[in-house]
C-alpha cells in the first residue's frame, strides 16, 4: 500500500515535471535555438518603456547608509586598595567615540589616598585602525599630579595580540628631552561565562632620572594585577583581587626617601563598569 | 521509510496533482478563521493593547490577521505589547504582530495605501517580489521612505506566486515587530493538494531598543555569547581529547583571535523566539482534523536568527523554497536562514498533538507552537541541541593542515580575494580553500540523526526560465571583522562602495565567498537569485541565498528590472553595519 502510494507521486511529480518543462518551452520564441550559450533568453526581457525609466529612477534626497557614531566609556578598575595598613581609592578608565576605523579615545588613571591625589594622569589620544588586531594611537598625555614636566607627547600602538592579548604600548616624550615608555597587557580567563579572572601586568620605563618626579633611569616600576570579576550584566561586574608593585633602582630610593614602600601587596576590592 | 512516504489523498487517485483540482475548498477553512482572526485583531488594535501572551485565546484568536483582495489599507503604529512579562511598544501593521497576512492574486494589480502614524520615517518592503524600482520600499534607493503622518501608495501587477514576506526596511524596525507574511495565489494551480494552510512566521523579539543592541555589539561584539568556551571545557577536552590536541585547538583559534562559538550575534540572553507573534509559553496552535494533510508556509522573519525547525514525529515535505516550487523533498529537519521562506506539507497521524519546534541556530533558545486536534492540547517539547562549534573546515581552513604536511597547496582549491582586502583593518580573516558544500546540511545537524534539508535537495520544479549561459561573472567576498562589528563586501563598508552596475537584459553570474566566521543570507531585491549546481548550472531560484562560513557559492541573475536595487545581508546588524550594496541596473 505504502509503496504503491508513493509511486502514484512519483508519477505524480515526473507529469507535473513534464508540464512545466512543456510551458517553459512554450514561452520560448518559435524557431529559436535555445541550446545552452545561446544568446536569446527563453523568456523575453521586455522592451523598457518610458514609464519604466520613470519608476526605475525616483528622485531621492535621503541616504540608505546607516554609519552610526558609536562610543564606549569603560572603568576597567574602580576599587579600593588596601594593604593592612594604609588604603585609598585607584582607577584606572579609558574609553572611546567615533567609527570603526577613526576614534578620539581617552585614558585615565590614578589613585587617591585620605582625599589627596597620588599618582594620576589622563590621556586623550587620537586613534587609527591601521591593521586587522592594531590600531595606532598619537595624542596627549597630562600628569594631574602637581609638579614640573606633566605634560607629554604620547605615540603609541594597542590591539590584540595573538591568543587574545590585549596589550598597549605607548613612549612618551615630555619637555627637555624627557622619554617614557609604558607597556600593558592584560589577558580574560573565564572560569565560566560570568566568572572572569583578569591578569594584568604594566611596565613603565624612563629615559632621564627626574628627582621631582621621584622617577629613576630605565625600567622605573611594574604592576601585576589579578582581579576576579563576575559579570552579573556585562556591564556591571564587581570584583577582588591582589596587586603587586614593585619599583627598581633611583625610583625605588624615591619611594624610600618619602616613606613609601617600593615593594608594595594589596588587596583590592571594586566593581568593573562600561557604558 | 514509511515516515518518508506520501499517502496519497485517496487511495488510487494520482496523488497531490488530483487535489490541487480543487484549491477554493481547501483554503476555505482557513480563510473563515482568518476574517475571525480579523474582527478580533481589529477590535483590541482599538484598544491600542494586545497580549497575545493572554492564555484565553481560542484558536481563531490565536490565527494571524488576514488581508484578502487588491486594496489594501495599512497603517503602521506603535502598540503595546507583552512577550516577557514586560510590555513594550512594537511597531505593528494595524495593530499587529506579526503584521496581517496579505494574501493575492497573480495577475492581479494591488494597491496597498501605507500610512505612517510613528514619530520617524518607515518603509515596507515586499520582500522577494518583483515590482518596479520605486515599489521597493528601500529608503535611500526606491523612495524617500514614509515621513511620519503621511501616506504611500504602493501599486504594482503581481508576476508570481507563493509564500513571500513583508517588513520595514527603515532603522531597526523589522526587529520591533514590523514584518508579515505574503500569500500569493498562483495563476497554474499548484501540483498538489492540502486541507489545511497556516503561515508559521518565526522571528525574535528583544525587550531592548535594538539602536542599544546595535551600540551594543559595537562596544563588545560578545555581548549577547554567554557560550564561549571557559577553563572548564578547557579541562574537559584535555580529559576526552588529551593536551596536545586540545592545546593546538587553542592555540589555533587563538592566534586567529576567533572563536568557535560565534555563531549568533543576538542570542536568546536578550530574544524571546516567536511563532506567529506567540512566545513558547503561549503556544501558537493550528488545529487539524485526522486524515488531512497541512501546509505549512514557514518564514524567517527573525531580524538576526537562524532557526532549525522541525516537527518531532513528523516528516515534512518540502515543496517551495523562497515562494518558487521545488521537486518535493521530505525531511526531518530544515535550518532556515533569515528572510527564507520554505513551503512543507505535513499528515499528521498518529498522535493528537505535534510540536512545532524551531530552535536557534547558536542553541540558545527556541520558538514553539503545536499542531493539535483541539485547542489546549500540546506534545513534549525537546530539549536544545548541545551547542555546536565551528571547526576550521568550517571555515574553509581546512587547507592549513595540508600545508603541515609539507605539501603545496592545490593551486584550483585556494582562494584568492580581493584587492581591496589586503591590509584592509575592517577584515579579521579570510578564506584559504573554500567550497559550495550545497549538500552540507550544515553546523550542528550533520550528524543528529535525523535527515536534514540541504540546499543540494532542493531543485526547481521548472527548468532555467532564461536559459542563457551568463556573460561575465562578479565574484564578491563576504567580509567582516568580529570585534569592531563591522561587516562588508570585499572590505568595504556600504558608506564607502560605488553600486554594482549591471546592464539591463544582461544575465550575469554572481559569485559570492564567505570570508568571515559567520553564516550570511544574502538578499538580492528586484530580481531572482538563480543558484547554480555544483557543475554550474540553473538549479535553484531564490531571493535569499545562504551563505554559511567558508562556503563559495554562485547564483545567475537576470537583469530584466531596472533601478537601483538593495543587496545585502539579511541579518539587520550585518546590514546596518555594512555588508550592503546598491545594484544598479541601467539600460
Amino acid at each position: 500500500m505504502r509503496t504503491r502510494a508513493r509511486w502514484s507521486v512519483v508519477v505524480g511529480w515526473a507529469v507535473l515535471g513534464a508540464c512545466w518543462g512543456a510551458s517553459a518551452a512554450w514561452a520560448q520564441p518559435a524557431g529559436q535555438e535555445n541550446e545552452q550559450g545561446s544568446s536569446q533568453p527563453w523568456t523575453p526581457i521586455p522592451p523598457v518603456t518610458d514609464a519604466d525609466r520613470v519608476a526605475a529612477f525616483p528622485d531621492v534626497d535621503v541616504s540608505a547608509v546607516h554609519d552610526t557614531v558609536n562610543y564606549f566609556v569603560l572603568f576597567d578598575q574602580l576599587e579600593w586598595q588596601g594593604d593592612g595598613s594604609t588604603g585609598g581609592m585607584n582607577w584606572d578608565s579609558k574609553g572611546w567615540i567615533g567609527g570603526d576605523r577613526d576614534r578620539l579615545w581617552f585614558r585615565t588613571e590614578g589613585d587617591a589616598e585620605s582625599g589627596s591625589l597620588g599618582d594620576a594622569e589622563a590621556h586623550l589620544v587620537y586613534g587609527r585602525a591601521v591593521a586587522r588586531w592594531w590600531d595606532v594611537l598619537v595624542g596627549l598625555r597630562q600628569d594631574l599630579r602637581d609638579g614640573p614636566g606633566k605634560s607629554w607627547l604620547a605615540l603609541g600602538v594597542q590591539g590584540l595580540a595573538p591568543y587574545w592579548f590585549e596589550v598597549e604600548a605607548t613612549v612618551y616624550l615630555g619637555a627637555s628631552g624627557r622619554t617614557a615608555a609604558r607597556f600593558e597587557a592584560e589577558y580574560e580567563l573565564l572560569f565560566t561565562n560570568r566568572l572572569v579572572l583578569q591578569p594584568l601586568v604594566e611596565l613603565n620605563l624612563y629615559g632621564k632620572t627626574g628627582a621631582e618626579r621621584r622617577v629613576g633611569a630605565g625600567v622605573s616600576a611594574f604592576d601585576i594585577g589579578l582581579r576576579l570579576r563576575y559579570e552579573f550584566r556585562r556591564e556591571l561586574a564587581p570584583y577582588i583581587g591582589v596587586t603587586w608593585s614593585n619599583a627598581f633602582g633611583e625610583t625605588a630610593d624615591f619611594a624610600e626617601a618619602v616613606g613609601e614602600t617600593p615593594d608594595s601587596r594589596r588587596l583590592v576590592a571594586g566593581v568593573r563598569l562600561w557604558f | 521509510m514509511a515516515a518518508f512516504s506520501i499517502r496519497p489523498r485517496r487511495p488510487g487517485d494520482a496523488g497531490w496533482l488530483a487535489a490541487s483540482s480543487q484549491p477554493l475548498e481547501v483554503t476555505r477553512p482557513s480563510r473563515r478563521t482568518f476574517v475571525k482572526g480579523l474582527a478580533m485583531g481589529g477590535a483590541v488594535a482599538g484598544l491600542g493593547l494586545w497580549r497575545p501572551a493572554a492564555s484565553a485565546q481560542t484558536d481563531a484568536g490565536q490565527q494571524l490577521v488576514s488581508l484578502t483582495g487588491t486594496e489594501f489599507d495599512l497603517t503602521i503604529g506603535e502598540t503595546l505589547m507583552d512577550f516577557t512579562g514586560s510590555p513594550r511598544l512594537a511597531v505593528t501593521v494595524n495593530g499587529s504582530l506579526p503584521a496581517p497576512t496579505l494574501r493575492w492574486k497573480e495577475g492581479d494589480t494591488v494597491t496597498l495605501r501605507v500610512a505612517n502614524t510613528l514619530g520617524e520615517g518607515t518603509s515596507i518592503h515586499w520582500h522577494g517580489i518583483l515590482l518596479p524600482a520605486n515599489m521597493d520600499g528601500v529608503p535611500g534607493l526606491s523612495f524617500n521612505g514614509i515621513p511620519p503622518g503621511e501616506t504611500y501608495v504602493y501599486r504594482f501587477t503581481v508576476r508570481q506566486g507563493g509564500t513571500y514576506w513583508y517588513h520595514s526596511h527603515s532603522g531597526f524596525q523589522e526587529q520591533r515587530g514590523l514584518y508579515g507574511a505574503l500569500i500569493i495565489e498562483p495563476l497554474e494551480p499548484e501540483p498538489f493538494g492540502y486541507d489545511r494552510d497556516y503561515v508559521v512566521m518565526l522571528s525574535d523579539w528583544t525587550d531592548e531598543d535594538p539602536d542599544r543592541v546595535f551600540a551594543k555589539l559595537k562596544k563588545q561584539a560578545h555581548y549577547y555569547n554567554y557560550n564561549r568556551r571557559t577553563l572548564g571545557d578547557f579541562a574537559r577536552d584535555v580529559r576526552e581529547r588529551g593536551l596536545g590536541v586540545t592545546l593546538s585547538d587553542r592555540l589555533a583559534w587563538g592566534e586567529m583571535r576567533m572563536t568557535p562559538t560565534d555563531l549568533a550575534d543576538v542570542t536568546g540572553t536578550t530574544y524571546t523566539y516567536l511563532m506567529n507573534g506567540h512566545s513558547p509559553a503561549a503556544n501558537w496552535t493550528g488545529l487539524f482534523r485526522r486524515g488531512e494533510r497541512v501546509r505549512l508556509r514557514f518564514v524567517n522573519g527573525g531580524a538576526a536568527s537562524y532557526f532549525d525547525v522541525r516537527i518531532p514525529g513528523l516528516p515534512m515535505t518540502v515543496v517551495a523554497a523562497d515562494g518558487q516550487l521545488v521537486h518535493p523533498v521530505t525531511v526531518d529537519e530544515f535550518r532556515i536562514a533569515a528572510g527564507e521562506t520554505f513551503d512543507v506539507l505535513v499528515e499528521p497521524s498518529g498522535q493528537e498533538a505535534f510540536t512545532i519546534w524551531a530552535q536557534s541556530m547558536d542553541r540558545t533558545g527556541y520558538a514553539r507552537g503545536t499542531l493539535a486536534l483541539r485547542d489546549g492540547l500540546s506534545a513534549p517539547v525537546p530539549d536544545l541541541d548541545p551547542v555546536p562549534l565551528l571547526t576550521m573546515a568550517d571555515m574553509g581552513h581546512e587547507g592549513m593542515a595540508h600545508q603541515g604536511h609539507g605539501g603545496m597547496m592545490d593551486d584550483a582549491t585556494m582562494q584568492t580575494h580581493p584587492e581591496s582586502e589586503r591590509g584592509n583593518p575592517l577584515v579579521d580573516m579570510q578564506v584559504m580553500s573554500a567550497s559550495a558544500r550545497l549538500d552540507d546540511p550544515g553546523i550542528g545537524l550533520r550528524t543528529n540523526g535525523r535527515r536534514a534539508l540541504t540546499y543540494a535537495n532542493l531543485r526547481a520544479l521548472f527548468p532555467d526560465p532564461d536559459g542563457r549561459e551568463p556573460g561575465r561573472t562578479v565574484e564578491l567576498h563576504l567580509t567582516g571583522h568580529m570585534e569592531r562589528f563591522v561587516w562588508s563586501f570585499d572590505g568595504v563598508k556600504f558608506s564607502d562602495a560605488e553600486p554594482l552596475r549591471l546592464t539591463y537584459g544582461e544575465r550575469l553570474r554572481i559569485v559570492l565567498v564567505n570570508d568571515t566566521m559567520m553564516a550570511h543570507p544574502i538578499h538580492l531585491h528586484g530580481m531572482w537569485s538563480d543558484v547554480e549546481d555544483d557543475a554550474g548550472q540553473f538549479q535553484l531560484r531564490k531571493h535569499v541565498v545562504d551563505m554559511p562560513p567558508g562556503t563559495k557559492r554562485s547564483f545567475r541573475v537576470r537583469a530584466d528590472a531596472l533601478g537601483r536595487w538593495a543587496f545585502h545581508c539579511h541579518l539587520l546588524y550585518h546590514m546596518a553595519a555594512g555588508m550592503f550594496r546598491e545594484v544598479r541596473v541601467d539600460v
